[in-house]
C-alpha cells in the first residue's frame, strides 16, 4: 500500500486541509465500522495511529505565518529559506515514517503570500529532496472579486512555480465553489427532491450536521475541494476492479511535461435515499461530470479541446455502464487528433460515505486557458502601472526580472494552449505509416 | 504433465483465479452422461495438469501470482482460500507496493530487472513440484504496465531459462476505448517483444467478450467478473483433457502435444507424439491465436435449447470464415474463395474483411456422441494457405466428457487473419500519438527510446503486412 503525505500551506490551504483529514476519519471509520464521536485533535491524533496508519501516515501543518502581508516574495523568498531546515525534518520524519511514499499533495491558494510563496517554495524542495515521489497540487486561483490587491503578482508569480516544479496541478476557483453550493442549497430548498433526501449524504455537510452555508460558506466549499482529494486516491486506497493508483493519473493525463493542469469535477452533488438506482440517474451522474456548472474551475470543457479525461468512478458501478457512458458522451466532446480515445478509467468498489456511487473526472482540457489568459492580463494591468511593486522588490533577491520571467512561462503556456486550440476543427487524417517489405 | 500459470497484473490475477476455479468446478461436476470411471479419469487428468495437491486435501493451483501491488493479490489469495474448493499456494505470490502507473517500460526496465531473480525463483519451485512439466500459461493484458511491461520480460526470461517448454501468452486485448489513455504504446512494445520471444499468443479481446456477455449471456449490468468468467470458459473448453488415440479412457497426457504421425518427434520425453505449436504455429512470422467457442449462453437459454454437432460445427464453420466472435449476427454471405481462382478476397485493409483465411485450426470437441461429428467442412482445403496440407493443418481433439454445463460443446482455436484489423488499428492509434511525441517523455524517463519504438512499429507492420498477404 502506498502513502501519501499531505503539505497545508496557508490559511486557505490548512482550512481546506481540516476538511479533508475529517472525511479522511469518517470515511475510514465507515469502512472499518468504528463510532467517532469527537474531533477533537487529540481523538484526531490517536486514530492516525490507528487504522488509517497505513493510508494518510501524517499530516503536516505549517501554521499561518502571520505578516507574509499577501506577498509572495515574503512567503517565498523570507520565509522560505528561514524555515526550510525545519520544514525538511518534518517532511523527513514523516517520510520515514512511511512505507512506501507515493505522492506529497499540497494544499494552498495562489493569491495570498504564505500559500502561494511558502507553498511554492516548498515544491522546490520536495523536488530536490524526493525526486521520486510525485507532486499534486491544488490550487485555489483568485476569483475574479478577490479583495487582495496583489493577488494577480501572487498568482503570476506561484505559476512560474507550478508550471517547473509541480507533475500535476488541480486548480480550483472560490466562485464555482460557491456556485456549486448555491445550487445545492436552491434544489434542496425548493423541496423538488422531498423528504428522500439524506442531508448526511451532501457533498457539502461535514461533522454529520446539516451546516447553513450562508453562515459558513467555506467550510462547504473545502468540503468539496476535500472530496476531490479523497476520491483522487479512492482507488489507491480501496480495492475494485479496475485500479488507478496516483502514478497512474500523471501517466496518462499529461501527455506534455508542461501541460499538466487539470480541471476537474465532481457528481453527485446529492444522493437519494434509494439503493437499487436505476440507469437513468446513473447516467445523470456521467452527464453532469462534463457540464461547465459541475466544474471546479471557471471552465467549459465541452466546447475546449480534450487532450486526456479521466474518469474515477466509485461505487456499485460496473464496467458495462463506464462503457455505455462514454459511448453516448462522446460525440459530444471534442479530442485532440492523436487522441482520439483519450479515455483512462477506474473503477472503486467503495463509494464515499453517504453516497452508493460517484464520480470524479479529471480533463486536461485547453479550456483551463481563459483563467490564464485573465489571470495575465490582471497581471499586466498591475505591472503597466508598477503598483504596490515596491513591496516586492524591497525583499532580498526579488528584482524585476522575476515578473517578467514570470509573464514569459505563462504566456509559453497559453501560446501551446493557443496552438492546440487551433487544431481543433481540423480534419483528423491518418499519418502514412511505416512501409515495409512483405 | 503439468502447465505452470504465471499471472501478472491486476488483470492477469483476476482472470487466473476465474480460470483455476472454472477448471475445478467443471472437473469436480460430475457429469450424468459419463461413467464414474470417465469422470475420475477426467478429474484426475485435470488435476495432475492445474493442480499440486496438498497435504489436507486441498487443491493448489500450479500457479504463481506477480502484481506490482499488494490489493488484488491479497483479494485473489482470500477468494481462492475462501471458495473452500481449492487454493494457490502460500508462497506463491510475489508483489510490491507501487505498481507501474500504466507504465511499460517502469515494468519492463524498471521492475523486470529489480525483480528478475525473486520471480525466477517462484517459477522454479512450482516447476519442480511437476512431475513433468509440458509448458507455461502466462496470463497478461497489454493496455496496463505490470502485465504488459513485466509480462514481456517475465516471458523473455522464462525463453532462456525454459527454451524446451511451450510458452503460451493468454493476452487481453484493451477495449477500443476508454480503459487506458497509453494502452496503444504499452499493446504494440508488448506485443513486439512477445513476437520474440513467446511460442504463442492466445488472445482474448475484451470487446468480443463484452459483446457476448450482453448479447448470448443477456447479462444486464456486465462486470468484469462476468467477463473473466467468460473468457475462463473458453479456456477451460480448450485446455481440460481430451483422449489421446489410443483409446476412450486415456486422457492425453501433454495437453500441448498432438498424436503421433502427425508431426515430428519433438520431446524425448513422449516419443509417440508430435508438437503442437509446430501446426498451430508453423511459422515464427504468425502467431496470433484466437478462440472461439459454442453454444454460449446463460443457464436460462440452456434449458430450453438443444444442439447437434452438425448445427455447432456450422455455426463454428461460418464464424471462422467470416470472422465472427460469436454465433449471434453471423454474415452467411460470407464463401470460401472458388479454387483454382485467383483469390480475390486478398485482404485489403482499406475495405471489409471478407473471408477469413486460416494458417491451421485446432478443434475440440466435448460430449455426448462425439465421434459422430462431422469435421469435412474444417477440412476443406480452401479455407487454408496453401502452405500446409489440410491434413496437417487442421486437427481435432475430442472426449465423450460434457464440459460445464453444455451436452455437447465446441471450441476452435485458430491461427488466421482474425486479428489483423484490431492489431492494424492499435498500431495506426499508436502511430499517430507518436508522431505527435505525445507522452513519449514518460517512456524515454525510464529507458525506453524513440528507436524502441521504432523497432517495435517496424515489426508489427511487418506481421499485419505478412497477414495480409495469407
Amino acid at each position: 500500500m502506498t502513502q501519501s503525505v499531505i503539505v497545508q500551506v496557508g490559511q486557505c490551504g490548512n482550512q481546506i486541509g481540516c476538511c479533508f483529514w475529517d472525511l479522511a476519519l469518517r470515511e475510514h471509520a465507515a469502512v472499518n465500522q468504528a463510532v467517532l464521536i469527537d474531533m477533537e485533535e487529540g481523538v484526531v491524533n490517536e486514530i492516525l495511529q490507528g487504522p488509517l496508519r497505513d493510508v494518510f501516515d501524517s499530516k503536516q501543518l505549517i501554521t499561518d505565518i502571520s505578516g507574509s502581508g499577501n506577498n509572495w516574495a515574503v512567503g517565498h523568498k523570507v520565509f522560505g529559506s528561514r524555515y526550510q531546515e525545519e520544514i525538511l525534518e518534518k517532511l523527513r520524519k514523516s517520510a520515514e515514517h512511511c512505507d512506501c511514499l507515493q505522492c506529497f499533495f499540497v494544499i494552498h491558494s495562489m493569491g495570498g503570500g504564505t500559500g502561494s510563496g511558502l507553498g511554492t517554495y516548498l515544491l522546490k524542495v520536495l523536488e530536490d529532496e524526493f525526486p521520486e515521489v510525485y507532486r499534486f497540487v491544488t490550487s485555489v486561483y483568485p476569483s475574479g472579486e478577490d479583495d487582495v490587491i496583489t493577488s494577480p503578482y501572487n498568482s503570476i508569480l506561484a505559476m512560474k512555480e507550478l508550471n517547473e516544479h509541480a507533475d500535476c496541478v488541480l486548480p480550483i476557483d472560490n466562485q464555482s465553489l460557491f456556485d456549486i453550493i448555491s445550487k445545492i442549497d436552491l434544489v434542496v430548498n425548493s423541496g423538488k427532491l422531498g423528504t428522500t433526501i439524506k442531508p448526511k449524504s451532501l457533498v457539502t455537510s461535514s461533522a454529520g450536521t446539516f451546516k447553513k452555508w450562508q453562515e459558513k460558506p467555506f467550510d462547504a466549499m473545502n468540503n468539496i475541494v476535500a472530496n476531490l482529494l479523497l476520491s483522487l486516491t479512492s482507488s489507491a486506497r480501496f480495492e475494485g476492479s479496475l485500479n488507478m493508483d496516483l502514478n497512474e493519473i500523471s501517466m496518462n493525463l499529461v501527455p506534455f511535461p508542461q501541460l499538466h493542469y487539470l480541471v476537474s469535477s465532481l457528481t453527485p452533488l446529492y444522493t437519494l435515499a434509494d439503493v437499487n438506482v436505476p440507469p437513468r440517474r446513473l447516467d445523470q451522474m456521467f452527464s453532469d461530470a462534463f457540464s461547465k456548472d459541475h466544474q471546479l474551475i471557471r471552465a467549459d470543457p465541452k466546447h475546449s479541446l480534450y487532450l486526456a479525461c479521466a474518469l474515477m468512478v466509485r461505487g456499485n458501478v460496473q464496467i458495462s455502464d463506464l462503457r455505455r457512458n462514454i459511448e453516448r458522451l462522446k460525440p459530444s466532446l471534442q479530442f485532440v487528433s492523436w487522441n482520439q480515445e483519450g479515455w483512462k478509467t477506474s473503477l472503486c468498489s467503495v463509494p464515499p460515505v453517504g453516497h452508493s456511487h460517484s464520480l470524479l473526472a479529471l480533463a486536461n482540457n485547453t479550456c483551463v486557458k481563459p483563467t490564464f489568459v485573465e489571470l495575465r492580463e490582471r497581471f499586466l494591468r498591475l505591472y503597466k502601472k508598477k503598483a504596490h511593486l515596491h513591496h516586492y522588490l524591497q525583499i532580498e533577491g526579488m528584482e524585476e526580472s522575476c515578473f517578467t520571467e514570470a509573464e514569459s512561462s505563462l504566456s509559453a503556456l497559453i501560446r501551446e494552449y493557443n496552438q492546440l486550440d487551433a487544431t481543433k476543427s481540423m480534419p483528423v487524417e491518418d499519418l502514412p505509416r511505416l512501409s515495409v517489405a512483405v | 504433465m503439468s502447465i505452470v500459470t504465471v499471472q501478472l497484473g491486476q488483470c492477469g490475477n483476476q482472470i487466473g483465479f476465474e480460470v483455476f476455479d472454472a477448471l475445478f468446478i467443471d472437473s469436480h461436476c460430475p457429469q450424468r452422461l459419463s461413467s464414474k470411471r470417465e469422470n475420475e479419469a477426467y478429474q484426475a487428468s485435470c488435476k495432475e495438469r492445474f493442480f499440486s495437491e496438498e497435504e489436507n486435501g486441498v487443491p493448489i493451483a500450479r500457479a504463481v501470482l506477480v502484481d506490482m501491488e499488494p490489493k488484488v493479490i491479497n483479494q485473489t489469495l482470500s477468494k481462492a482460500a475462501q471458495s473452500g474448493r481449492w487454493k494457490y499456494g502460500q508462497h506463491s505470490s510475489f508483489c510490491q507496493k507501487q505498481g507501474s502507473g500504466n507504465n511499460w517500460a517502469y515494468g519492463y526496465s524498471v521492475h523486470g530487472p529489480r525483480h528478475e531473480e525473486s520471480i525466477r525463483n517462484l517459477i522454479q519451485k512450482e516447476v519442480e513440484k511437476c512431475d513433468s512439466l509440458s509448458g507455461f500459461f502466462i496470463i497478461m493484458s497489454m493496455a496496463g504496465g505490470t502485465g504488459s511491461g513485466l509480462g514481456a520480460f517475465v516471458t523473455q526470461n522464462l525463453q532462456d531459462q525454459y527454451s524446451n517448454s511451450l510458452k503460451m501468452n493468454q493476452i487481453i486485448w484493451p477495449y477500443g476505448t476508454g480503459e487506458v489513455i497509453v494502452q496503444n504504446y504499452n499493446s504494440v512494445l508488448t506485443l513486439s517483444h512477445l513476437y520474440r520471444s513467446s511460442d504463442a499468443l492466445l488472445v482474448h479481446e475484451n470487446d468480443a467478450v463484452h459483446k457476448i456477455c450482453a448479447k448470448l449471456m443477456n447479462i444486464k449490468q456486465i462486470s468484469f467478473s462476468d467477463i473473466n468468467q467468460v473468457l475462463a470458459h473458453q479456456l477451460g473448453s480448450v485446455f481440460q483433457p481430451t483422449y489421446s488415440a489410443e483409446g476412450s479412457f486415456h486422457y492425453r497426457r501433454n495437453p500441448l502435444v498432438l498424436e503421433a504421425g502427425k508431426s515430428k518427434i519433438r520431446t524425448p520425453v513422449d516419443s509417440a507424439s508430435g508438437d503442437l505449436m509446430e501446426n498451430l504455429v508453423p511459422h515464427p512470422e504468425f502467431k496470433m491465436l484466437g478462440v472461439r467457442n459454442i453454444p454460449q449462453m446463460s443457464e436460462n437459454s440452456l434449458a430450453y435449447s438443444t444442439f447437434t454437432w452438425a448445427g455447432l460445427l456450422k455455426h463454428l464453420r461460418q464464424m471462422l470464415i467470416s470472422n465472427a466472435k460469436m454465433e449471434e449476427g453471423i454474415d452467411w454471405q460470407i464463401r470460401p474463395p472458388l479454387p483454382g481462382l485467383p483469390n480475390l478476397s486478398k485482404m485489403s485493409l482499406n475495405k471489409e474483411l471478407h473471408f477469413n483465411t486460416s494458417i491451421a485450426n485446432l478443434l475440440i470437441l466435448r460430449g455426448k456422441d462425439v465421434h459422430s461429428a462431422d469435421l469435412e467442412g474444417f477440412k476443406d482445403p480452401a479455407l487454408y494457405t496453401s502452405w500446409l496440407e489440410p491434413v496437417n493443418a487442421f486437427n481435432v481433439w475430442r472426449t465423450q466428457r460434457a464440459f460445464s454445463k453444455y451436452e455437447k460443446s465446441a471450441a476452435l482455436v485458430s491461427n488466421s487473419q482474425f486479428l489483423v484489423k484490431p492489431l492494424d488499428m492499435i498500431v495506426g492509434k499508436a502511430w499517430n500519438m507518436f508522431a505527435s511525441k505525445a507522452y513519449v517523455h514518460q517512456y524515454t524517463k525510464f529507458g525506453i527510446e524513440e528507436e524502441d519504438f521504432l523497432d517495435s512499429f517496424a515489426l508489427l507492420e511487418q506481421v499485419v503486412a505478412s497477414y495480409c498477404t495469407l
